[in-house]
Order: C-alpha cells, then sequence, then structure tokens
C-alpha cells in the first residue's frame, strides 16, 4: 500500500518520533544490560537508571567468567556449542531429507503421515516431557547429551514444513531431466534438489542454532553435573539472583549469551527475515 | 498386444513399489523418531496418568484416581485460571501490538528496514535466560522501572512488581508482549502481497484510510490473523520457562502456570502420575481451543477464491 507522495515533514515527523520511541523500549532492557555489564558493582542498582558508567570497568568480564562454580565458563560455552552444533546439523539434515521425501516422491500413505507430522507441531512438550524423561533415564542417558540431541536428528516438523515450502518452489522439470539422465531419488536429492535448497536450509539451521542455543528445560532435566551445563543453565544455577554479589559480573555474562545469537542474527539476517516471512515460523 | 500390456502394469507396479520404498527412506528419521521419541512416550504417559508413581518404585495402577484427585486441587484450579488470564490478555495484546506496528512499518518512510531489525531483535532472545534475568532486575524494586518512575515523580518508588501477587503475573504478560517482533514480520510480509489494485479501487470509491484498512487491509489479512492466532494461543498455554526463571510460579502462586504446574509436579515432587494426567489435561485444553478457533475461523477469515 504505498502511494508516491511528496516529502512532507510534519508527516515524517509523525512516523520517526513514536517509531525512535517504540525502538528505544524495545532495545532499553538489552542496553541496560550491556551498560550494567560495564558499571562498577556496587553502581548497578544506585545508579540504575544511568546508562553512562562512571567508570568503565572491563574487569567484570573476567570476574563473570570465573564466578560460576569450579568450572569457568569456557566450560559452559563449549558445551553449549557443542550441543547447539550436533542438534543444527543433525535437524537440518534429518529434515532436509524428510522433507524431500514429502515434496517429490509419490508413496503410499503420504497425505496420513503429512498429517501426522504437522499435527506433532501443535503437540505441547510437556506431554512427552514426563515419558521421555523416564525413558532415557532406563536407557542411562541422564548425564549425556543423547537426550537433547537425538530426537533433533529424526526432523524437526518445522524445519521439514520450511523445507518442504522451499523445495515446492523448485521446477519439477528439474527432476524430469535428472530422470533421463537415470538419476534415482536419492542422486536427484543429493545432485539436484540439496544444492538448490541451500537458502531454505540456512533458514532452519539459524533457527536450529538459536533454539539449542537458549534451550532450558531439556538440559535442566537431563543435567546435573556442572561439567556438562551449557550457557544457558549456568546462569540460571550460578546466576540465582536470591544469592547473587557479583550483578556486573552476571550481566557480563549474560550478555556474553547472547553475542552468538546476535552476531547469527548479523550474518543471516536475510535469510532470517525472508524464512519468517515465507513460512510464518515463529522466532 | 497384452504381453506390452502386461509389461507394462508390471514395470507400473515395479516404479511403484520402488517410489514406496524410496518415500519411506527419505522419511526414516522422522519415521523412527515418531515411534521412539513420540508415539510411545505418548502411550506411556497416557498409561502414567492413570498410575501413582515416583520414580522410584513401580507404577501403581489407581485407575481415575489422578483425574478426581484434579477437582480437589486448589492448586490446579489455581494455576488453570491463572493460565487463561495469561493466555487471554498475552495474545490479543501481542497481536494487535504486531498488527499495529506491522501496518506503521509498510507506510512509506525512511529507515524502515532498521525499525523493523530492533522490533524484530527482542523476538530473537525470546525465551533465553539471559532476558529473564534481565526481566527480573528491571521490574524488582530496585529495578530500573522504579528508578525511572523515581526519577520522574522525584520520589524514591520501590513497589516490587515481580515480588507482589497483583502485578507479578502482569510482568510476564509484559515480557511476552515484548516478543511481537516475529508476529509483526508476519503481518508484514502480509500486507506486501495485498495488491495495490484493491487500494486503488479503494481510493476510487473514495474511502478514507479507516475504510481502507476495514474493507481492505483487514479482510486480506484474516488468514495471517489466524495463522498467527493459533500460534499465540499454543505458544501462551505451553510458556514455561519465563514463569521458572523470573517468579518460580511466586509469589504466593500467583504465576503459576499450568506448564510449571506441571513441572513442579514432575520434577520437584516427583508425582510422575498425576504430572502426567495434567499433562493430558493441557493437551485437551490446547485441542479445545485450537478447534475452536479452527471453527471460528469459517465466520471471519477470508480466503481469495
Amino acid at each position: 500500500m504505498q502511494f508516491a507522495r511528496r516529502y512532507r515533514p510534519v508527516r515524517a515527523l509523525a512516523f520517526h518520533v513514536p517509531a525512535v520511541l517504540l525502538s528505544i523500549i524495545m532495545i532499553y532492557p538489552l542496553v541496560w544490560m550491556f551498560v550494567s555489564s560495564l558499571k562498577p558493582n556496587e553502581e548497578v542498582f544506585t545508579t540504575v537508571t544511568s546508562l553512562i558508567p562512571s567508570r568503565v570497568v572491563w574487569e567484570n568480564y573476567v570476574t563473570g567468567w570465573q564466578s560460576a562454580g569450579r568450572y569457568t565458563y569456557a566450560t559452559y560455552f563449549a558445551n553449549s556449542f557443542t550441543i547447539s552444533f550436533w542438534c543444527t546439523v543433525g535437524g537440518v539434515i534429518s529434515s532436509s531429507l524428510v522433507a524431500f521425501g514429502f515434496a517429490r516422491i509419490p508413496f503410499a500413505g503420504k497425505k496420513l503421515w503429512f498429517a501426522i507430522l504437522m499435527g506433532t507441531m501443535l503437540l505441547p512438550a510437556q506431554v512427552l516431557l514426563i515419558p521421555q524423561y523416564i525413558m532415557f533415564k532406563a536407557f542411562g542417558w541422564i548425564n549425556t547429551y543423547l537426550p537433547i540431541i537425538l530426537p533433533q536428528c529424526c526432523g524437526v516438523p518445522f524445519f521439514v514444513f520450511l523445507n518442504l515450502q522451499f523445495m515446492r518452489g523448485v521446477p519439477k522439470e528439474l527432476d524430469e531431466a535428472a530422470e533421463m539422465d537415470g538419476c534415482g531419488w536419492f542422486q536427484k536429492y543429493l545432485r539436484i534438489m540439496l544444492p538448490l535448497s541451500v537458502p531454505s536450509l540456512i533458514t532452519s539451521g539459524i533457527f536450529g542454532f538459536y533454539w539449542s542455543w537458549q534451550e532450558f528445560l531439556q538440559p535442566l532435566i537431563y543435567l546435573s553435573k556442572p561439567r556438562l551445563f551449557p550457557v544457558s543453565i549456568a546462569l540460571k544455577m550460578f546466576a540465582d539472583p536470591n544469592t547473587q554479589t557479583n550483578w556486573s559480573g552476571l550481566f557480563a555474562m549474560t550478555t556474553l549469551s547472547i553475542v552468538p545469537v546476535v552476531i547469527v542474527f548479523m550474518v543471516f539476517q536475510r535469510y532470517l527475515v525472508e524464512g519468517v516471512a515465507t513460512t510464518g515460523l515463529k522466532g | 498386444m497384452t504381453a506390452i500390456a502386461m509389461k507394462s502394469t508390471k514395470a507400473y507396479r515395479r516404479k511403484r513399489m520402488r517410489n514406496n520404498l524410496a518415500g519411506y527412506t527419505f522419511l526414516a528419521p522422522w519415521l523412527f523418531g515418531f515411534v521412539a521419541f513420540t508415539s510411545v512416550p505418548m502411550l506411556y504417559s497416557l498409561y502414567l496418568a492413570f498410575t501413582k508413581y515416583d520414580v522410584l518404585s513401580a507404577p501403581q495402577w489407581v485407575g481415575t484416581a489422578n483425574f478426581v484427585n484434579m477437582f480437589q486441587d486448589g492448586l490446579f484450579w489455581k494455576s488453570v485460571g491463572i493460565t487463561f488470564k495469561y493466555v487471554f490478555i498475552l495474545v490479543p495484546l501481542r497481536l494487535a501490538a504486531a498488527l499495529g506496528v506491522a501496518l506503521i512499518l509498510t507506510t512509506k518512510h525512511k529507515g524502515i528496514g532498521i525499525y523493523r531489525t530492533v522490533y524484530y531483535i527482542p523476538s530473537l532472545l525470546g525465551g533465553s535466560v539471559a532476558i529473564a534475568i534481565i526481566w527480573l532486575r528491571l521490574w524488582g524494586s530496585d529495578g530500573a522501572v522504579n528508578g525511572l518512575i523515581s526519577l520522574i515523580s522525584g520520589s524514591p518508588y520501590t513497589y516490587s512488581w515481580i515480588g507482589n501477587p497483583g502485578t507479578a503475573l502482569y510482568s510476564l504478560i509484559l515480557l511476552g508482549c515484548w516478543h511481537f517482533g516475529s508476529s509483526m514480520l508476519i503481518f508484514v510480509s502480509g500486507i506486501k502481497q495485498i495488491p495495490v489494485s484493491y487500494y486503488e479501487a479503494a481510493l476510487l470509491d473514495g474511502a478514507g484510510p479507516w475504510q481502507r484498512f476495514r474493507y481492505v487491509t483487514f479482510p486480506s489479512l484474516t488468514p495471517v490473523i489466524f495463522f498467527n492466532l493459533v500460534m499465540g494461543i499454543i505458544n501462551a498455554f505451553k510458556a514455561f520457562s519465563e514463569a521458572l526463571i523470573i517468579t518460580d510460579g511466586g509469589p504466593m502462586d500467583s504465576t503459576m502456570l499450568f506448564a510449571l504446574y506441571i513441572y513442579k509436579q514432575s520434577f520437584t515432587y516427583f508425582k510422575m502420575g498425576y504430572a502426567c494426567a495434567l499433562s493430558w489435561i493441557l493437551l485437551i485444553i490446547i485441542g479445545i481451543f485450537s478447534a475452536l478457533v479452527f471453527r471460528s475461523s469459517n465466520y471471519w477469515v477470508y480466503y481469495e477464491a
């Protein structure tokens, strides 16, 4: 709904003033967190509204880094990266395979399975949480990453949907041409669909990374050894707001914990916005 | 002649067999996961819902006792009430914010892209622990919000928004609203897909801005609103980690969202049977509301013919 208009300053002002105000509200908590991470500890709550620290204390990042039990945040960040890496890779590859099956291959029972796949998207995790926990406990998987990673490697319904939507847009003529050349389904997937669906692979990869990086419930239930904690759990466990004293150190770590998310966002912004727009995916 | 026909049906059959084999091979990871990590656990959970089970000793069949007990469990009813309040305030508010901002961001102005990014970033950080910790500090008695109020009013203000049962839930609702960005993006792309010719026609008919919204933008967007509504309701019913980290269900159980109550029953009190029964109630509630929204869509969602 864009109409050509002459430039009118009042109109521009009426737009930009509220837009900037809203931007400030939206971004304020994050700015506050970052600024607080640079303040001297005793100042965090005495100068709570001030967004300019009296002096910039980068050491908060050092003290915060070491302030979480027997291990430093190096351990927790490494754990988070390990979990996120396998969840993302496993989720993207398996979902792409499943999506191709649904997108291209005519097989018996396809409609039924697709309906079930979509249905599982609506299923609240809470229903599966308890039986899965009991099951994985019986397998001896407590204090391993298997309960977190393995289910992801079985295809994530939302990623399947995302890739499927994209694959439907790829012309079928390409498949037919490949068939002339004697390619089977797996060849068609590997040589044609996989290279062409890179954008949807990236979009699902980004979301896979976000979700696994911020995942809280699964690690909370399955991991009890601090050696295995991801950052999210370490922040919760060692940054217990009731016992916390090194506030600026804590804010330094919360700031660091969102840095990977922000970097990925900056780099892949284009894919992300397109992905959200085309599938209606929740971020 | 028949030989050829037979050969072709044979070839056809072989091709169909090959397709079936290929289809199920590609689906194999998901089929395996669906059986191992979804179906079997769900059946097991259904069984556990009729048992008493504390993880240490074997499950004990108690019939419908868990469901009967719910009716006498005051906290169960309270948490259902809190969850409804949370869902029915948060979802419309967030939807309205997302739609309103999306409408503004699709007008022609400079810097739209930057605003869109800024509004989206909070959704990105979604339910992260970092944000929960920050939220707790922002709305605490010595937090930044009170700091700002003190600054404006000139006198120290130390009301604890999160520490008081009257306002704690609203601070969680506000956190949910802060995440309007992803719905906003979906609305923005929806609005951009509305053909300009619709607006031109409306202008020719002398429609003002409100009429253009009421008769062009809104009807064209109803499928998108419907989608956002369904996802919003489902996700709000499942809300959990914010409440766990920020309030832990308190003060005085005023933020005991249903999903959190299930978690407490299972992983704090190890009443696995009861918790499974509760989780089935959650599933049924979500099912009913999704069905209601789907049913209602006949009356207000316009699909282009």
